[in-house]
This record gives C-alpha cells, structure tokens and sequence, in this order.
C-alpha cells in the first residue's frame, strides 16, 4: 500500500496525534529479505567478532579493521549506500537492521561500524557534489577506504560550531590550508579519509571538508597515539593533528559556512543507528543473563527462580523489547517520508537529508532511552552474574564498559534531551505541529469538571492508550505552562527541558510497545501475544511513575500559588489508573517466559 | 558439469523438540529452520565448482512453500536456480522418486545430497537416488575432486579414510570435510538481493509409492533426579546400583 502524505505522521506530531497500530511498523512485518540478512549478519557476528572478542578487549586494532574488511566484501558497509555509487540502497529499515545484529558482538567493531557507515560516509552521500560522490563514496561502500569523522576538538565538544581548526584560501584559490587537532576520532588509525569541520576568516559556522589521508604521504596530518578507554577498546580513537594540510577546493562539501548544518544532519542519522546499535546489546546482555540464571545455583534452587532475578529480568525484556517497538518504528517512518519526497519528485540525496531531518526529535528520542536503556541491562548483566560479573572472564563487565560511551558520543544524552525538546517547540512556532490548540484544550479541562463515568476497558489496551492520552496531555500542560512563563528564555532553564524531555521519551516509548503490541496481538492473537502484552504494560507502568515524577518537579519549580495547585491536581488525575496492573505478577509471567525459553525470545 | 545440490529444510540444531496430535507430528512452532548442515558443505564445494570449473548450480528441495525461505538463502549463496517440487517430504523413498524425475529432467552430471538429514536421519535418499537414475554413489563423502568426467573421492570409514574413484553420473552423499565449517558462507548482501530476482520453479510431484509412515515419535526418557552418597556409604552405593538402577 502507497503511503499518503498526509497518513503520515511527521516528526514530533505522534505527542498530538493519535497513531493508529496499523500504521506503526514492527520487526514482525520485516520481509523474507531483512530476514534473510537479520540471519546473514548475526552469523557473521557469530563468527567473525564473538569467537575472537578476546582480541578485541586486548586492543588489537588491526583485527578491528580486519573484520571490517570482511564486514565491506559482505557487503555490510554499502547497505545504505545508493546503487549508483556502489551501494545497495537497501532502504532506512534494512540500514538499521544491519546496525542493529552487527552491533552487539563488541563496542568496539560497532563503533567503527557506525562511525565509518554513518558519520564518515553519510555527509558526502548527502551532501557531496556528484563528482565526490563519484570518487569517494563506492571505495567507502565496499571498505576499500574507511572513513573518519572529524569535529571534536579540545575545546569544542557539545558546542561543536566553536572549533578552532582553521582551513585558509591559498593565494592562487585553488586549496585550502588546514591547521588545528581533533580528539576522540573514531577509526582514526585506518582511516583513508576524514571528514574535517574547519573555519575558514572569521565564518560565523564552521566548514567541511573531504580529505584524503595517505600514511606514506600524510600532507601535514599527523596522529596522537591510542587513546585508553573505559570500553570500546579495540577502537580506533586518536587525535589527529593538522598542520598545513593542503586540500584542493573541490573537496569542500557543501557551501562554506556550512558545515555546522552536515555536522548536525550527520548526527541525526547517527543517533538513531546508535539506538539501533544498542538492541542486539541489549537482547545479548539479556540472553546471557537468563542462561546464567538458570544454569547457577545457590540454595540448592536455580537464581532465575527467585523472585529477584526474575524482577531484574522481567524490566531487561520489557526495556528491549519497547526500544526494538519505538526504534523500527521510526526508521519506517524515515524510510517511507524519504519515499515520499523522492516521489514528488526530490533528489535521492535530498529526500534522504530531509526524511531523516523530519524525524531528529525522534532519533534524539530513541539516542537518550535505547542508550540508558542498554546501560541498565548491562548493569543488572552483572548482577544476575554476581562475583562472576565483575570479573573479566565474563562477558557482563565488557559489555557494561561498552554501553558506557553510548550515552556520550553522538551528542550527549543531556543535549539530546534538550534538543528533543527544543526542537519540538520550534517546529510548533513553525506550525508544523499544532502544540498550542491541544494545550489550550489541556487547560480547559483543567478548569472543568472531570468526568466520573467509568469507560469500558473491556478491548485490549483500552486503559492503557488512554493512559498514554493522558501522558500526552502532562507534557502539553508542563510544556505549555512553561513556554507561557519563559518564553524564548525557556532554553536557559536546562532542569525543565530535561525533565520535559524525559516525559516526552516516556510518551514515544511507551506507545510504540503498545502499539506493536496491539498490532501483534490483532494478527497472531492476544494469547499468542500474551507476553508481550505484559511488556508493554509494565513498560507504561514504569513510564507514568516517570511522567509523574518530572511533571511534578517541574510544576513545583516554575509556578506557584493557585496555579501550582491546579497543575498537580491536573498531573494527579492524568497519571492515575483506573484499574491499576498486578505490576508483580506481570514481570513473573515475563521471566517465566524469559527463563523458559533461555533467550530474549520476542 | 551441471551440478544439483539437494537441500533439506531442517530444524536448527539448538531447537526444542515437542510433537503434536498424539505424537505423530513434528511441533514446528516457534522452530528456525536452516539448510541442513551436510548438504551445506555439499553446497559450498559446489560453489568451489562453480567458481573454479565454470559449472552451474542449482538447488532443490522437496516440500512445501515453507522451505522457499531455505531455497533462497542457497540461491543468496550463490546457487543459480532454485526448484521446489510441491509435496511434503514424508518417506525416503518417495523423495528420492521426485529428486530422480528432476534430475532426468535436468540432466545433471553430478549430484550432491548430504549423506543424511539432521531432522529424521534416514540416510536413505542419496542411494536410493543413484539407484533409480542408475548413477555411480559415494557416501560419507568428505572430499570430491572432478577432472571431465573422472571422480576421485574420499570417503569416512570406521577409523579411517578411503579414497575411491569413480566417474559422473554421480550421487554423492556429503558430509563436514567436503569443506570444513570455516568455509560455509555468509551470505553476502547483494547475493540476499540478487536471491529474489533468481528462478525459484514449482514444479509439481510425480506419483510416488511411499512405502513407510510414521505412527509416532518418543523423546528420550528426561534424566531422573541425582542421588548423592556420603563416601563413606560404600554399602548404600552398592545398594541403589544393585537393586535400584539395577546396573550392577
């Protein structure tokens, strides 16, 4: 079926408009192919990266760039790539499938998986000129060339446009000079090319810039040894130092001045392959857990048996399972606007630039949860594990370590919770999405009477969609409120757009497992969906405790008196249940699940 | 040479075994099947074939359109045309009549068949194969080398190895060794893209006899509780062994 532009949601609206479970895609519809290459990629992670994680976690950086090589004949690296430059231009849900099962072998080879696929080949898909396409982007599609990503600076971290790196004109106009050093660049001891960010006079926004870099004729590039990182420890990360770097003006990308804009688009597509890149982690952490679990013994009962492992594992599947639901979801929602905009008739590379830009809330969306998300399950890993998860010898505390970085690179979780925000009320000014008349409705039922009927929650998930409504309508009233009170200045109040951002990731989350789930349940039927029907009922249960809490700090901080009152009578009515879940018997009928198929099995 | 490699649709080797209706069928729910492990070494030293003497490849399977997923992952391999014939794989007998009419249809010169399936064991198909199209058998097979129409062979015996040679036609039955387990391949993603635009034919099953059914399926007894004896128990040792276990 042709997807309409108007059926389909743009970015940020799903907060105002009601998605309907059909329209959201889920892994259970991927076709025969993704399944084909889901299999194909988990084999090759199987073989090629699990059997020797112990390189990995010994440094040994020349295997990671080995298995990417293997990673490139297979054809891995090019899934996203357009055919015309030697890709496979296999779509934005087989993209993120790919980076979701080869991700989960070892931080390691993720990150130099993303970082070359994403950020050190998507600014010159998207934004090079057809001649840079031509020349650089079929050798990066097939892993002839690697590429590096290069904008961190020492002192231009999260404020990324304030680097000090300067390119200058040569006098003839035919190169630039580039001088200054990066830090942290990802595969930046194999790398054959770099994307570089430079200023060129006194440019408000910084540059890009495509170079070349060859060992034995380094052109003034040199690199700073190996970085020794917490995790991700066979990545390549250095700094690289520029020194009269000459690159020739045709390999500037993009406009001058505009390089902030690629640093940013580049981003948007990086940070929801990251969340991609943080499932199959998080499924693996969970499988080895409950084989764990099940295996070891202690007062003469297998641990899985207890009702606090199987707390532990209950919350691992039902945080994995909602990032898979809200992930896939979003990458379909790319996919089919990128569709959409080729067939009105945009440039490939201009439809992909603007059908992944149309969703950046969500990509900051799912960034922040699927990484704290895999980070807390690596946590409980080792719990579960005990002793035995401390120590190296197992597989809990590398993939703890690993998880560390994800809520680091690719924008903080902190900026992106700020910009998910930020973002979402700048495409209201816009009027891409109506938040003041859904606020304005919010307010007028604050000051009415609250129904006292009792609906018919009889139908699957009726409560809990209308708890999801009613989630919706915290963030309308908090957000509202506070754009009321601050105006423009609501930026410099970071605590309340952090926890406007955690109310709204909740929402995003929440509803993308209910809404899989649902439409699961209505093809295979309720008691063949009966798990994961609990699933997403914890996950909304722990979602609403969350709302709650930030809704309720943010009220108390920005108003007072009279109107306090009525906002935390209003957050008290739209967080309560009518019939409130067994939460406990929920996360036993998950566990029991978990521990008898002894795997992640959704 | 035109080579047909015979692919079963097998239950994956870590699957959970139940049956359903009165345990006389498989329960395939929640089951992952793949290409059964012997007729993948088979397929990987076809695809050697294929690379090295320039011959062509093709798969079949006997089944239903549930095993097409397994046909198109051999055709992601490498494999030029795929032939599903459309009947459920019951009794050895009656698949190797439908894998004979395909391979007189065909007119294969070689024929490699993994030397057993994973699922039923029955090891039956490969000579029963040879034998209705008159062709040379080699089973237990663990290398293959052609030169036109010479075959030199070598095949795993109790202990030991003995090497055979024979010529095309030829059915062999093919085991680990053909190629070792480091040389199956991964499917490569323009092969998984080019699977779809491959041939895939349906044809269907010629009259076959069958002359075995199954009339039901046991599991291995589930292993019964441990007793541990205090070492200095000897007596009660000897006892429960003796009158208990009844092993000694």
């Amino acid at each position: 079926m042709e997807t309409k532009d108007k059926e389909l949601l743009r970015g940020g609206q799903f907060l105002v408009k009601e998605t309907k479970c059909e329209d959201v895609f889920t892994p259970e519809d991927f076709s025969e192919e993704q399944k084909m290459m889901k299999e194909a990629v988990m084999e090759f992670n199987e073989r090629e990266i699990i059997a020797h994680k112990a390189r990995f976690e010994a440094k040994d950086f020349a295997f990671t760039e080995e298995v990417m090589r293997k990673a490139g004949e297979l054809g891995f690296l090019g899934v996203a790539v357009p055919e015309a430059y030697g890709g496979l231009d296999m779509g934005f849900v087989s993209t993120l499938l790919v980076c979701d099962y080869i991700s989960s072998g070892t931080g390691s080879f993720s990150t130099a998986f993303g970082a070359h696929t994403g950020i050190g080949t998507m600014p010159i898909t998207l934004y090079g000129t057809e001649e840079q396409k031509q020349k650089y982007v079929p050798k990066l599609a097939t892993g002839e060339w690697f590429g590096a990503y290069c904008l961190t600076e020492p002192g231009a971290g999260s404020d990324a446009n304030s680097g000090k790196t300067t390119a200058t004109l040569s006098e003839d106009g035919k190169s630039y000079k580039i001088n200054g050093q990066k830090m942290w660049i990802s595969n930046a001891g194999f790398c054959r090319l770099m994307i570089v960010f430079a200023r060129i006079e006194n440019d408000k926004n910084i540059t890009g810039f495509i170079v070349e870099y060859d060992k034995d004729n380094p052109n003034g590039i040199t690199l700073g040894e190996e970085e020794h990182k917490l995790g991700i420890r066979a990545s390549s990360t250095r700094q690289v130092f520029f020194n009269d770097t000459v690159v020739p003006v045709e390999n500037m990308l993009a406009g001058r001045g505009e390089g902030f804009k690629i640093a940013m688009n580049a981003l948007n597509v990086g940070r929801i392959k990251l969340a991609g890149a943080c499932l199959d982690s998080q499924r693996r952490i969970l499988t080895t857990a409950v084989q764990y679990a099940n295996e070891r013994k202690q007062f003469n009962t297998p641990i899985a048996d207890f009702g606090a492992i199987k707390y532990k594992l209950a919350e691992m599947a039902a945080s994995a399972y909602a990032g898979e639901s809200a992930t896939y979801r979003a990458a379909k929602n790319i996919e089919d606007r990128i569709a959409l905009r080729v067939a009105a008739g945009n440039s490939h590379q201009e439809a992909e630039l603007k059908g992944v830009e149309e969703y950046a809330i969500e990509c900051s969306i799912l960034k922040v949860a699927v990484s704290e998300d895999v980070q807390n399950c690596a946590d409980e890993g080792i719990q579960i594990f005990g002793g035995m998860g401390f120590s190296e010898e197992t597989p809990m505390e590398a993939a703890w370590r690993d998880a560390r970085i994800a809520r680091i690179y690719e924008g903080t979780n902190e900026i992106n919770r700020m910009l998910s925000v930020g973002m979402l009320v700048k495409k209201a000014m816009k009027g891409h999405v109506d938040l003041l008349g859904p606020a304005t409705k919010v307010q007028e039922e604050l000051m009415g009477i609250p129904s006292f009927e009792t609906p018919d929650y009889s139908e699957l998930f009726s409560e809990e969609k209308e708890m999801i409504a009613k989630l919706k309508k915290v963030f309308l009233m908090v957000a509202g409120a506070a754009v009321q009170k601050f105006g423009p200045d609501l930026e410099e109040h970071q605590q309340l757009l952090i926890a406007a951002s955690d109310i709204l990731i909740e929402i995003y989350m929440a509803e993308s497992a209910i809404l899989r789930t649902e439409k699961n349940a209505k093809r295979f039927g309720e008691d063949a969906q009966a798990v994961q029907i609990a699933m997403a009922k914890l996950y909304l249960y722990n979602a609403v405790s969350i709302v709650e809490k930030n809704g309720k700090e943010s009220i108390i901080s920005f108003a007072e008196g009279d109107e306090q009152r009525m906002l935390l009578m209003g957050l008290k009515r739209f967080v309560k249940y009518t019939n409130y879940p067994d939460i406990v018997d929920l996360r036993i009928a998950i566990a029991e699940k978990v521990k008898a198929e002894n795997k992640y099995c959704f | 040479m035109k080579i047909l490699v015979c692919i079963s649709h097998v239950p994956d080797t870590t699957s959970k075994i139940n049956f359903t209706e009165g345990d006389t069928k498989f329960d395939t729910t929640g089951v992952q099947f793949v290409i059964n492990p012997n007729d993948e070494f088979g397929l990987t030293r076809a695809m050697w074939f294929k690379e090295k003497q320039g011959a062509s490849v093709d798969v079949v399977n006997v089944g239903g359109p549930e095993t097409e997923p397994t046909l198109r992952k051999a055709l992601a391999i490498g494999a030029d045309a795929a032939i599903r014939v459309n009947t459920a794989a019951t009794d050895g007998f009656a698949v190797a009549q439908q894998l004979a009419k395909v391979v007189q249809d065909g007119g294969y010169d070689l024929v490699i068949a993994g030397r057993e399936s994973i699922d039923y064991n029955g090891g039956m198909v490969p000579g029963m194969l040879a034998g209705l199209i008159k062709a040379n058998f080699v089973t237990n097979c663990i290398s293959l080398e052609v030169e036109g129409t010479n075959v030199k062979a070598v095949r795993e015996i109790d202990g030991g190895k003995e090497t055979v040679s024979t010529s095309l036609p030829l059915v062999i039955g093919g085991q680990k060794g053909l190629v070792e387990e480091s040389d199956l391949r991964i499917p490569n993603m323009r092969g998984i893209m080019m699977a779809r635009q491959k041939p895939l034919k349906v044809v269907e099953p010629v009259d076959a006899n069958t002359e075995t059914a199954s009339v039901k399926f046991e599991k291995p007894a589930p292993k019964g509780a441990i007793k541990l004896i205090d070492p200095d128990n000897v007596e009660e040792l000897v006892n429960l062994l003796h009158n208990e276990a009844k092993v000694i």
